[in-house]
């Protein structure tokens, strides 16, 4: 009762109702008494957080009343939005200005829940996948590259039917590791993007249709094989893919596509297991970005010792790629579904005593952009 | 410049929250949101979602009378929005790149931060009022939230008398103080 009591008057001294008399009073006692000024203190806390709870509350249902509103009249649409319009006037406004743009790690702080964090779900807040997301300039690129390469392969157009440049949504990376019946490997959140069609383009701006045939999300691997018939055989891999853990501070380098051509990274092997000593995953000490997800990761001696995954949202430089090891399950795996059986890896390991440009004029052939709409 | 004078008067309408102005923010802002969002993995509800959040963001900016916006409401909009998105898209796991970007951004994250602590006291009252139980949740909504007069309040909920349902009503606040409290120890 006194509580209640105690809540009217702070609620009245909130709201500034308050005689004069009342309020000398009421200033006087939480002077003199410490206790009593702790509860009203305690109780405007309370008292204005409520205010302001009602007042978002007011405003939501406002917002919620205008929106419906709207819809009804039609002011704002309910149904997708192609965006053209804006893209041709956005695109006039900045043109390429806006390209060089360079790729900046959104640091977005993710609020720490420190006490959850001990959970493996809190995961997701602290590792970030390295898939690109394209925009629609990068699709009005695809465009004009699209234009520019039916002019230059006009005289040899042989087929009645041109083959569209498809439009993709995200790039990522892949690499082969069987020529033989072109499967491809890459991570398996990639795929979460694909919502039609998954695409396999190479460094020359070559685009094969491929399907996924493994996906994992336990270990992010997945393996996708070209199933485009214009696909021509490439030679045995140049790389062998080790089955064992690569060693603490092995020099390690990336062939990878965080843009729309093959881009090379180096760095070293700065912990054996991963985000949260996931023991899948072996981490590396570089920088990687958007666009790097599925990219190889080769030691000095040419073999594959990893596939690139993710990243730390929280600090620079810390990647985590899957071990190479993981490869051969995935293989193994996969070969219990029949069609798929036959998977194997044919390597010709020629890296060995090569320097690190022809290792990677080698490799680079063998390293694709795995797009997809 | 005659924008920013328009920008102004929107802001003022919104502070105060007057369905014109409201309305207006929506039709010149909401479809460059949607296309925002939908061009991002996002859905029609996440837009109408992130278009309501950062309309939340403004309106705490907009309470402030010192508040100059230093930019186009419909940047400062864009901004806000675009930051939410990708801080929602990076927690579902899904990222899209920073490289490109159409629009300009300003810097939005100091409005944010201030906007997350909002959220978490907004959630914990929310939460209180959730296990406060009926007729204290209706009760205390009509009169917080609704602003509704002790005395309709009394003759909607069946009180003999104003003094009656006043009487309730910090009954009721009294609950709602406890829960409130015991959330909020749990969130620390």
């Amino acid at each position: 009762m006194e509580e209640s009591l105690l809540l009217d008057t702070v609620e009245r001294y909130s709201n500034g109702e308050m005689s004069a008399q009342e309020l000398f009073h009421f200033e006087e006692m939480r002077k003199n008494n410490a206790e009593f000024d702790q509860m009203v203190v305690e109780h405007l806390f309370f008292i204005q957080d409520l205010e302001k709870y009602a007042d978002f509350k007011r405003l939501k249902n406002r917002l919620n009343e205008v929106e419906d509103q709207l819809s009804e009249e039609g002011s704002i649409s309910k149904s997708p939005l192609t965006g053209k319009s804006k893209l041709v006037y956005l695109w006039g406004k900045h043109k390429r200005t806006i390209a060089v743009a360079a790729t900046i790690a959104i640091i977005v702080s993710v609020s720490c829940f420190l006490i959850v964090s001990i959970f493996s779900d809190n995961k997701q807040n602290n590792i970030r996948p390295l898939v690109e997301k394209l925009k629609e300039q990068d699709v009005k690129y695809k465009r004009l590259e699209n234009q520019i390469g039916k002019l230059k392969s006009a005289s040899e157009l042989q087929a009645p039917i041109e083959k569209p440049r498809l439009e993709s949504k995200f790039r990522a990376t892949g690499f082969m590791i069987d020529v033989d019946n072109n499967y491809i490997i890459t991570n398996a959140h990639v795929l979460d993007e694909v919502k039609n069609q998954l695409i396999v383009e190479n460094n020359k701006g070559e685009q094969y249709l491929a399907e996924s045939v493994y996906v994992n999300p336990e270990n992010d691997l997945a393996i996708i094989k070209i199933t485009d018939r214009d696909f021509k055989k490439i030679p045995s891999l140049p790389f062998s893919i080790k089955k064992t853990d690569a060693d603490l501070g092995e020099q390690v380098f990336m062939l990878g596509y965080p843009k729309q051509e093959i881009v090379y990274g180096e760095g070293y092997i700065s912990a054996q297991n991963g985000y949260q000593l996931d023991p899948i995953f072996c981490q590396l000490s570089t920088l990687a970005n958007e666009g790097n997800s599925g990219s190889p990761v080769i030691n000095k001696n040419g073999e594959l010792v990893g596939v690139v995954s993710s990243k730390e949202a929280n600090s620079e430089g810390v990647v985590y790629a899957i071990k190479s090891s993981n490869i051969y399950s995935a293989i193994n795996e996969m070969r219990k579904i029949k069609e798929n059986e036959n998977i194997r890896i044919t390597s010709k390991p020629i890296l060995r005593k090569t320097d690190r440009v022809t290792q990677i004029k080698k490799v680079q052939d063998y390293v694709f952009m795995i797009k997809g709409n | 410049m005659n924008n920013n004078g328009q920008d102004k008067i929107l802001l003022e309408g919104l502070a105060s929250q007057n369905k014109e102005s409201i309305e207006l923010i929506y039709k010149a802002n909401y479809k460059m949101i949607q296309n925002l969002i939908l061009n991002n993995k996002g859905t029609i509800d996440d837009a109408a979602d992130i278009f309501q959040e950062s309309m939340i963001v403004l309106y705490e900016k907009a309470l402030n009378p010192d508040f100059i916006l230093t930019c186009q409401l419909k940047t400062f909009i864009y901004s806000v929005c675009k930051r939410l998105w990708l801080k929602k898209l990076q927690q579902q796991q899904r990222f899209i790149s920073q490289t490109d970007d159409f629009n300009q951004v300003v810097s939005v994250d100091e409005d944010l931060d201030l906007y997350k602590k909002r959220q978490a006291s907004f959630d914990i009252m929310e939460q209180a009022m959730a296990k406060i139980g009926e007729p204290c949740k209706s009760l205390l909504e009509a009169y917080y939230i609704e602003r509704k007069h002790m005395q309709e309040i009394a003759s909607e909920f069946s009180y003999t008398n104003a003094d009656n349902a006043k009487t309730q009503k910090y009954k009721c606040l009294v609950r709602l103080k406890k829960l409130f409290f015991a959330e909020y120890k749990n969130l620390k």
